[in-house]
């Protein structure tokens, strides 16, 4: 049942329909950040925008998509606490390598820790 | 009762402060007397005098703004609403048969569903202490029905329980109330709560627990008619030869611990899900409906609003018509924004610094929920399961059987999934017809052999994809409570947010509502003294 379901998501993704091992980041990708930026990574625009990770020039510094995956921009949630520092890098690693991007330079779990937003305290709500 | 002469009874005091001061008096008293302080609704409120051709363009046509408009409209203001979607309602929606949805990314669903049945693809479900939301739904003529949340014959589901076999929450509730009840009659009898209650306490809720608990002479919860009036049986009650009943056996403590049913025990006893609640008769979307139709005429739907500037003693909004893409303006003296965060965060808004940064630290929550319809009401007619919600571990979260139409014939739709958190997500990065196709897989587990064969079409609403909100609902923490939710209700100058998020009943329809009356009755003040 559980491989179905993921069976589906990875259909759903070109990208990891292909064979080669898939990228660390791939996954966090598929089932976080896809649900709004789309499986091509362009967002799309209604009453208001997603905006597109593809050709994404504001990918260039890492410290950017640190601040925003950590804590929010927007409508977009925080995912410092909900990801480990680990799947951030991951997936900051693969948005900038991948839909077009090619930004060089390594993203580690020690770099989310020292540049990322800590993640708001629990609540409630 | 002292009728002749003695002090007066409450009833009577309440009844003279009635008459004399209005409604809002009289709600301030009772709440001082200890009653109906489950809501802060006083009524509608009582604006009168606008200042002649004073105008406010309202916007967003969800529930907040349709009401800001008819109230403001009331009290002589001239209004006017822009709306994004072609439809008044925003997040207070149904999808029915023939509807078009088209979600950001392009997915587009035609909905199938036959004459009369929809999903709500948001709010569903209305507390009995919403006061404000049923005092407009009864003002406006919609009907209601009872929403049945809490059902003893829905089942639970826990993969890692009973070998993955759904069971029934009348079962698993008899038995964690029956098992905790033995556990503490035994406590009491090892004198393992004399640190917190006497001797003579301890007998005494010995007694209760033996009722509440349905033990046996000797205190244990066990196979017996005692557990069996609550759990079921074997073989029930019937008439003739074979009429006496065969009670059931109470399953394993251990088993039932791993069910999880008191995650079901505490969705269901929240303040917001007791009994009683309620849903419109034909769908959610019947309140916006209803809405509308008192601002008939006042709404220009298709209008993307990218700017709002209040410089030079007014305040300009400019809009792009959707269809044509044309730029349109227009101008009034004061403005009711009732557009979700994310989206207003993005817009170029004429506000304070603080409120901007207020405006923009609100992120938005994810939600998924698919409509399946069958062909028949199995459920009912197999089950005798009639409306509530059975749960699941599977990422579906749920599934929601319709509290209306009970006991009819023909085809219903079953609520086939509603998530939040990591599993919307999964459910929201994939295309409408495989979210479907998951609902499917997962809900036959709890109804095998009937789910996949009985159904006949479904509809699947990611909010995370939602064109005219970016979201579900607002999410507050603490911090950014402290930091800025003052400054994001406070009028500024000719501006006054209001929605869902400008309240603290997140997420719900009444939070819309009554953050919506405050904000306009804090704005005319405004005016009146300008
Ligand atoms: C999945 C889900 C389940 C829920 N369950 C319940 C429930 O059971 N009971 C309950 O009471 N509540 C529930 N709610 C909450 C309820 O739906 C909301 O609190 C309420 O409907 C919000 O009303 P609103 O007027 O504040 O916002 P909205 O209804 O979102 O209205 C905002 C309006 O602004 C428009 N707009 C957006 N951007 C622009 C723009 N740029 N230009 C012009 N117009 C724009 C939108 O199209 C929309 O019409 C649920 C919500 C969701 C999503
Ligand atoms: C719930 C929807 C949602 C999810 C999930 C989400 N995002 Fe976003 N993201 C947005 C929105 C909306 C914006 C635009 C915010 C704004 O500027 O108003 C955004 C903006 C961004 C930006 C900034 C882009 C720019 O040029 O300013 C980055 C980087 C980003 N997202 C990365 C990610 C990554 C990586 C993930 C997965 C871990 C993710 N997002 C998950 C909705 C989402």
């Amino acid at each position: 049942m559980k491989t179905i379901f993921i069976a589906a998501l990875l259909a759903a993704t070109p990208a990891l329909a292909r064979d080669a091992p898939p990228h660390p980041g791939a996954i966090v990708y598929l089932e976080v950040c896809q649900a709004c930026h789309m499986a091509n990574a362009k967002g799309a625009v209604g009453a208001g925008r997603i905006a597109a990770l593809a050709g994404n020039g504001n990918l260039a510094y890492p410290e950017y998509p640190i601040a925003v995956v950590t804590g929010g921009k927007g409508a977009m949630p925080w995912f410092r606490g909900q990801l480990t520092d680990q799947q951030i890098a991951d997936v900051i690693g693969y948005v900038r390598t991948h839909f077009g991007n090619r930004y060089k330079g390594r993203i580690t779990a020690d770099q989310i820790a020292a540049l990322g937003v800590k993640a708001p305290p629990r609540s409630r709500e | 009762m002292n009728r002749a002469g003695g002090a007066p009874t409450r009833r009577e005091i309440l009844h003279a402060i009635g008459v004399m001061g209005g409604a809002s008096v009289l709600y301030q008293a009772m709440a001082t007397m200890g009653h109906a302080a489950e809501t802060q609704f006083a009524g509608p409120p009582n604006l009168s005098g606008a200042r002649p051709g004073a105008s406010v363009l309202v916007l967003g046509a969800g529930l907040a703004g349709m009401l800001a408009a008819y109230e403001l409209g009331k009290a002589g203001y001239k209004v006017r609403i822009i709306e994004y979607n072609n439809r008044p309602g925003g997040r207070n929606w149904s999808l029915y048969g023939g509807d078009t949805y088209a979600e950001l990314g392009g997915a587009t669903q035609k909905i199938g569903f036959a004459k009369g049945n929809y999903l709500n693809p948001g709010p569903w479900r209305i507390p009995y202490h919403h006061r404000s939301l049923l005092h407009y739904c009864k003002a406006f003529g919609v009907a209601l029905e009872p929403f049945i949340q809490l059902n003893h014959q829905a089942l639970v589901h826990n993969s890692k329980a009973f070998g993955g076999k759904p069971q029934r929450y009348r079962e698993l509730a008899a038995d964690w109330d029956g098992n905790v009840a033995e556990l503490l009659s035994k406590a009491i009898d090892n004198k393992g709560l004399n640190a917190v209650m006497t001797t003579e306490d301890g007998e005494m809720l010995k007694e209760a627990l033996r009722t509440w608990g349905m033990l046996d002479k000797d205190m244990r919860y066990v196979r017996g008619p005692a557990s069996a009036a609550r759990r079921g049986f074997d073989r029930p009650p019937g008439g003739g030869v074979d009429g006496a009943p065969i009670p059931s056996d109470p399953f394993d403590f251990r088993d039932v611990r791993q069910s999880g049913v008191w995650r079901a025990f505490a969705q269901h006893m929240g303040h917001e899900r007791q009994t009683t609640m309620f849903q419109p008769v034909g769908g959610m979307g019947m309140i916006g409906q209803a809405f509308a139709r008192q601002v008939e005429g006042k709404i220009r739907y298709g209008a993307k609003v990218t700017k709002i500037d209040q410089s030079g003693g007014a305040v300009t909004v400019t809009w792009t018509d959707v269809a044509s893409g044309a730029v349109e303006t227009a101008k009034a003296d004061y403005c009711v924004c009732t557009i979700p965060l994310g989206i207003l965060s993005q817009i170029d808004v004429d506000v304070s610094p603080g409120m901007r940064a207020a405006i923009a630290a609100v992120p938005y929550s994810n939600s998924v929920k698919v409509g399946l319809e069958m062909k028949s009401r199995f459920w009912e007619d197999e089950d005798a399961i009639y409306g509530g919600i059975s749960f699941t571990d599977q990422p579906i979260g749920m599934i929601s059987y319709p509290s209306g139409g009970m006991h009819s014939a023909g085809p219903g739709v079953i609520l086939g999934a509603y998530t939040f958190g990591p599993a919307s997500y999964k459910l929201a990065a994939l295309p409408p017809e495989q979210r479907i196709a998951a609902a499917l897989d997962q809900g036959a587990v709890l109804h095998p052999g009937r789910y996949k064969e009985q159904f006949s079409n479904g509809a699947a609403v990611a909010w995370s994809r939602s064109p005219f909100t970016l979201g579900c609902c607002a999410q507050w923490n603490e911090d950014t409570r402290k930091e800025h939710y003052q400054t994001l209700v406070a009028v500024d100058d000719r501006i006054v947010l209001a929605g869902e998020h400008a309240s603290y009943i997140g997420c719900w329809m009444e939070g819309a509502l009554l953050s919506s009356l405050d904000a306009i009755t804090r704005l005319h003040k405004r005016a009146l003294e300008a």
